[in-house]
């Protein structure tokens, strides 16, 4: 189908779409990458009567390695996010985990901060930042910025803590730690199909922070204890989410992959040696 | 820029190597500019939601759906697509690759199959076959089963190694 008429309006930069976003209400959408929004609107199901197009905003374009974090630009793809000399060592959890975003082709146009917007419960970015305790930054049409912690900023299915008239700038991926092991872990129908669940995790020592995606409405996260059977916990963990049937998978079978692919993720990182080993180097 | 939704914008962009222009609403999707204002028709227009790939064009050399681009974002850039692959000489490497190889039944989905295979191609000198099943997991073909496409876009890749020599090739097989 093709989409119904709408306004486009090319903000050159970030207060005027925040001032256009505040003029228009809750007839305009922002498009960046469009590779969820335009298959919405082709489809109908959203009928925005303007467009307001970040893509051409330059100083939105940037990745920027800080002290303690990786800073990535709401103009900024998937693929060049994946390109990033040096990723693997810098955030480890995004290499592995962003191959298994849609596919070659989505993720040349697709951009990291409109995923983050998007808060698809299935998405691997929402999933990764969480895990990692990230941030994101949101600047309003004052020019105002203020950062949310990735925990509290996903909401529900599309749903999150942005304001009407507040623009993603950037979100903010914690460096990796030595000694820290990172994994990723999914199980869809296909390669680059939303996952059916996803998991990631953060093995610090006897601590693993694992966080699941796919299952609840939001990714959700959960500290283990590697020396204890992680049986229980997980089990728990898996109801805790209120998984639910659809048509790729039964909630019972979501449940079964959190608690089997869980305990391997928990139990199948490096020995407390290794850990020793790695933060001595 | 604010243009209004009824308005018809000029839209100029480099397709195949010669600038063009045409005009568009802001919401007439990039495929529908292609086909119906320029009448470059190669481009297929398949499911119009991401999915099938058939769509697929080279936007500023990155391969992406142009059912999910509008034509005014295309503004400026450099567009190619499957007429641009075939030469003086006829059908490029793939392409003859892909007619060898059975790579294609109905056709429908070549075209942006093609232009995926070219930007993989260029980026990735030396892929393995896994890689190569990846890069076409953005496509759906109903016909042919994906196996001669792998087989034509490894050949090529190796061809065009031994074409351009060892000292060229590049090192990115984990892109
Ligand atoms: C075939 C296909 C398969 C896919 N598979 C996956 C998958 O497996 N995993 C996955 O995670 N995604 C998948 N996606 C979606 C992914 O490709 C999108 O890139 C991503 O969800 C949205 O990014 P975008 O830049 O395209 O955003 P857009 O589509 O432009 O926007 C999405 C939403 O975010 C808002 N938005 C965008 N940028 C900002 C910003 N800076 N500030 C505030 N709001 C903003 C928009 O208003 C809109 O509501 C798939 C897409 C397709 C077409
Ligand atoms: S028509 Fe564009 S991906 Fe199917
Ligand atoms: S050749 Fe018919 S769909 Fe691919």
């Amino acid at each position: 189908m093709k989409p119904a008429a709408f306004d486009y309006l090319r903000p050159s930069n970030r207060r005027e779409a925040c001032e256009r976003l505040h003029e228009a209400g809750d007839d305009a959408r922002l498009i960046a990458g469009g590779q969820s929004l335009m298959a919405v609107l082709n489809m109908r199901l959203a009928q925005p009567r303007q467009l307001i197009d970040i893509a051409g905003i330059e100083d939105l374009h940037f990745i920027e390695r800080r002290d303690d974090h990786l800073a990535v630009g709401a103009g900024v793809t998937q693929a060049e996010l994946l390109e990033y000399p040096g990723l693997a060592e810098a955030v480890p959890l995004l290499a592995q985990a962003m191959p298994w975003i849609g596919h070659w082709q989505t993720r040349n146009r697709g951009t990291v901060c409109g995923s983050i917007a998007h808060a698809d419960p299935s998405a691997e970015l929402p999933l990764c930042l969480v895990t990692l305790e990230g941030q994101v930054v949101l600047e309003n049409r004052r020019g105002k910025s203020r950062r949310v912690m990735a925990g509290d900023f996903f909401q529900g299915v599309l749903t999150t803590d942005r304001r009407q008239d507040e623009l993603i700038t950037e979100v903010r991926f914690p460096l990796a730690r030595p000694g820290l092991e990172y994994r990723f872990q999914e199980v869809s129908m296909r390669h680059g199909d939303f996952a059916i669940v996803a998991l990631a995790g953060v093995i610090d020592g006897a601590r693993v922070t694992l966080g699941v995606g796919g299952v609840a409405d939001r990714p959700v996260c959960r500290v283990f204890d590697r020396h204890e059977d992680p049986g229980e916990t997980l089990n728990a963990f898996a109801w805790s989410l209120g998984a639910e049937d659809d048509a790729h998978a039964t909630a019972a079978y979501r449940r079964q992959l959190i608690r089997e692919r869980g305990r391997e993720l928990i139990a199948g990182g490096p020995s407390d040696e290794e850990i020793a080993h790695a933060r001595q180097g | 820029m604010h243009a209004k939704a009824d308005q018809r914008i000029r839209v100029t962009l480099t397709l195949n190597g010669r600038e063009r222009s045409g005009y568009a609403e802001p919401r007439t999707q990039l495929c529908d500019f292609l086909r119906h204002e320029l009448g470059a028709t190669g481009t297929h227009v398949g499911c119009e939601h991401g999915v099938c790939g058939a769509c697929t064009v080279r936007v500023d050399g990155r391969a992406s759906r142009s059912c999910l681009m509008l034509a005014v974002q295309a503004e400026g850039r450099r567009l190619d697509t499957v007429e641009s692959l075939a030469g003086e000489e006829g059908l490029s490497d793939l392409q003859q690759a892909f007619r060898r190889h059975h790579a294609l039944q109905c056709g429908f989905c070549t075209a942006g199959i093609l232009m995926s295979c070219e930007e993989f191609l260029s980026r990735v000198a030396d892929p393995s076959e896994a890689l190569v099943r990846d890069m076409l997991s953005g496509h759906l073909c109903r016909c042919t089963g994906y196996t001669g496409m792998v087989q034509a876009v490894l050949e090529v890749a190796r061809s065009r190694r031994l074409a351009t020599g060892p000292d060229s090739q590049q090192e990115n097989n984990d892109v």
